[in-house]
């Protein structure tokens, strides 16, 4: 765990180690240390809030791609009951980097589609960083179609750094199959929740993102480039992500702010990783919360309102 | 050896030296060919040797798409503004603005083609390469949706280098917001049909320009998601010959035909009457489907 701490969180790394060598001193000479390990454990709790309060966007965006944060198939299995994975576009082949299937939500069916991420590199390699190809959108697709015919909501839960920018990806048209995912989904006549999990990632997300409601996790980022591809392109320096993650405004908080993100799920103290359990049990009760206001509307009513929320967004003047 | 040099006179010219100014000719970029420049301007910027389809304004696809004197502008008072507070993004929108026709990356208005009423939207490279803001969002999904209201098709220009960053998340959702009615104009069986000119990448691609009933495109343009500097970052060697050209995606089925620019006006007026059901029209010129030969 320690090894994964993020260069902000070395602070609290260390006031871990503390406490963990304490306890281990004690099981080893049977000594009391609860004494000992009261203030330290306050203190813990302290300094995480006070350093979690105050992150930077590019930190966030830092938290958003930790190795440790829940993905899609924690939540699936934290958060929903009775998944049965469904695979393949029907086209061409299952992309790994895109995850979907049936499965319950506190007794109520629904579809379930998100990007997943590797745990480590020979799984990331499967799922390619969590990056789909076409194959992985047309799944999508083809799970979303499905359940409009029968009726269910679908939820999506977004993590990408993007869609993949390859040949393959290319050739077989990762532009056509973003394109027509989300003019699908402007149009599907059943409930959308879209949750953003961790990464954001531009078209590559959105493909996935177009939802009634779209909710984002306190720490998850969204942004139409990565701060590292924006400070490449506009000051040819990719060392200046942090300026780039500041202008770009990605944070929950500013995508409230601008109209794009409906609300903000909390994180448990020292972002979802910290305590993924924590972060699933906050996910579930919101969930549910939207899914039962949403399946009471009409199709045409939600469709419509659907297309009403997205003809009100972005800001321009006219003279 | 200085009997075997020639005796070297300044050669002196008889007449008057005829004028000529510096910017008369002009050279193909693709195959280096020389023509005087209005040869390349009645081609519509098409080099006459090897067909090389050079960039032209925005505003040449108004005189090549709508009939003459018919095109009249919509909402072209809409102005992007800072939404974001992004560092230097109004000088670089003053300086468009000083540079380019247009009020912002699209143009859109109602025109003739070859008779027919068309909504027409063509973006502007020059302005901040083209890139979709939330303006461009507004004027596409204004024009589309008036294309649903009056049942006028739908044809759209693109070039464009995809969402424009300096206004974040917001062109992201532009995206969204021109497929929203795209999605009705498919509803409503409207024609739309897509014209990719060079390059057509990123947000772009992937949203108006990839849906259309019909999508065309102009030999050589570059068109995909991803640009292909990225792509040659992510895997890491060359990109194959030819990789993203209008060519190729027409081999990978991504695109219905390559069309030369000086067929672009037929094949439109061809593909509507057909999808109308109406009758052929005396003279009408038959498009190729495939990238013409001869280059014209």
């Amino acid at each position: 765990m320690a090894s994964y701490a993020l260069e902000f969180e070395k602070p609290i790394a260390e006031l871990e180690r503390q406490i963990d060598e304490l306890k281990r001193l004690a099981t080893d000479r049977e000594l009391d240390v609860q004494r000992e390990i009261a203030p330290l454990a306050e203190k813990l709790a302290l300094l995480r809030s006070e350093i979690y309060r105050n992150l930077t966007p590019y930190q966030r965006v830092q938290v958003a791609r930790h190795p440790r944060r829940p993905y899609t198939l924690d939540y699936l299995h934290g958060v929903f009951s009775d998944f049965v994975e469904l695979h393949g576009d029907r086209l061409f082949r299952d992309d790994p980097a895109i995850v979907g299937g049936l499965a319950r939500l506190d007794g109520q069916s629904v579809v379930v589609i998100g990007q997943q991420k590797g745990r480590d590199t020979k799984d990331n390699l499967r799922r390619n960083f969590g990056m789909p190809h076409p194959e992985g959108y047309r799944k999508a697709l083809r799970l979303m179609k499905m359940a409009e015919r029968f009726g269910l909501p679908v939820v999506t839960l977004i993590d990408t750094p993007g869609a993949f920018p390859g040949l393959g990806a290319e050739e077989r048209g990762q532009a056509e199959a973003i394109a027509r995912n989300i003019e699908e989904m402007a149009v599907l006549r059943t409930p959308i929740v879209a949750v953003i999990i961790g990464e954001g990632g531009s078209g590559g997300a959105l493909a996935i993102a177009v939802g009634d409601r779209v909710l984002m996790f306190e720490n998850s980022v969204y942004s139409v480039i990565s701060p590292e591809g924006c400070a490449a392109i506009l000051w040819r320096d990719a060392s200046l992500r942090e300026r780039a993650a500041e202008s770009l405004k990605l944070t929950a908080p500013d995508l409230i702010g601008l109209g794009v993100v409906d609300e903000i799920i909390p994180e448990p103290a020292g972002g979802a990783h910290a305590d993924p359990e924590a972060a699933a049990l906050a996910l579930g009760p919101v969930l549910k919360r939207h899914l039962a206001e949403l399946v009471r509307v009409r199709p045409e009513k939600l469709v419509r309102r659907r297309a009403e929320k997205y003809l009100r967004m972005g800001k321009f003047e006219e003279a | 050896m200085a009997w075997f040099r020639k005796d070297r006179r300044p050669r002196t010219s008889q007449r008057e030296r005829l004028e000529i100014p510096a910017d008369v000719w002009d050279k193909c970029e693709a195959c280096g060919q020389v023509a005087p420049k209005d040869k390349f301007t009645r081609a519509l910027g098409v080099c006459a040797e090897c067909g090389h389809h050079r960039r032209v304004e925005a505003a040449e696809y108004l005189n090549i798409l709508a009939d003459e004197g018919t095109w009249v502008a919509l909402d072209g008072k809409l102005k992007s503004v800072d939404a974001l507070g992004f560092e230097h993004y109004k000088d670089r929108l003053a300086a468009s603005l000083k540079k380019a026709s247009s009020s912002d990356a699209v143009f859109t208005g109602t025109a003739r083609l070859d008779g027919m009423p068309v909504h027409l939207a063509v973006m502007d490279f020059r302005f901040m390469g083209g890139s979709m803001g939330s303006v461009v969002g507004e004027k596409i999904a204004r024009l589309a949706q008036r294309s649903v209201d009056k049942r006028v098709p739908l044809i759209i220009v693109s070039a464009s280098g995809g969402a424009r960053m300096q206004e974040g998340v917001l062109s992201l959702m532009q995206l969204a917001k021109t497929s929203v009615v795209i999605a009705q104009l498919r509803e409503h069986g409207i024609p739309f049909i897509s014209i990719c000119t060079n390059p057509t990448t990123g947000g772009t691609t992937a949203s108006y320009a990839m849906q259309g009933d019909v999508i065309l495109a102009e030999p050589g343009a570059v068109i995909g998601f991803a640009g292909p500097r990225v792509i040659k970052q992510t895997i890491g060697q060359d990109l194959p010959e030819g990789f993203q050209t209008a060519e190729f995606l027409l081999e990978h089925g991504m695109v219905d035909a390559v069309v030369a620019r000086g067929l672009l006006r037929a094949t439109c007026a061809q593909i509507l009457r057909l999808l109308r059901g109406a009758p052929a029209r005396e003279g009408e010129m038959a498009p190729t489907g495939a990238a013409p030969e001869d280059g014209t």
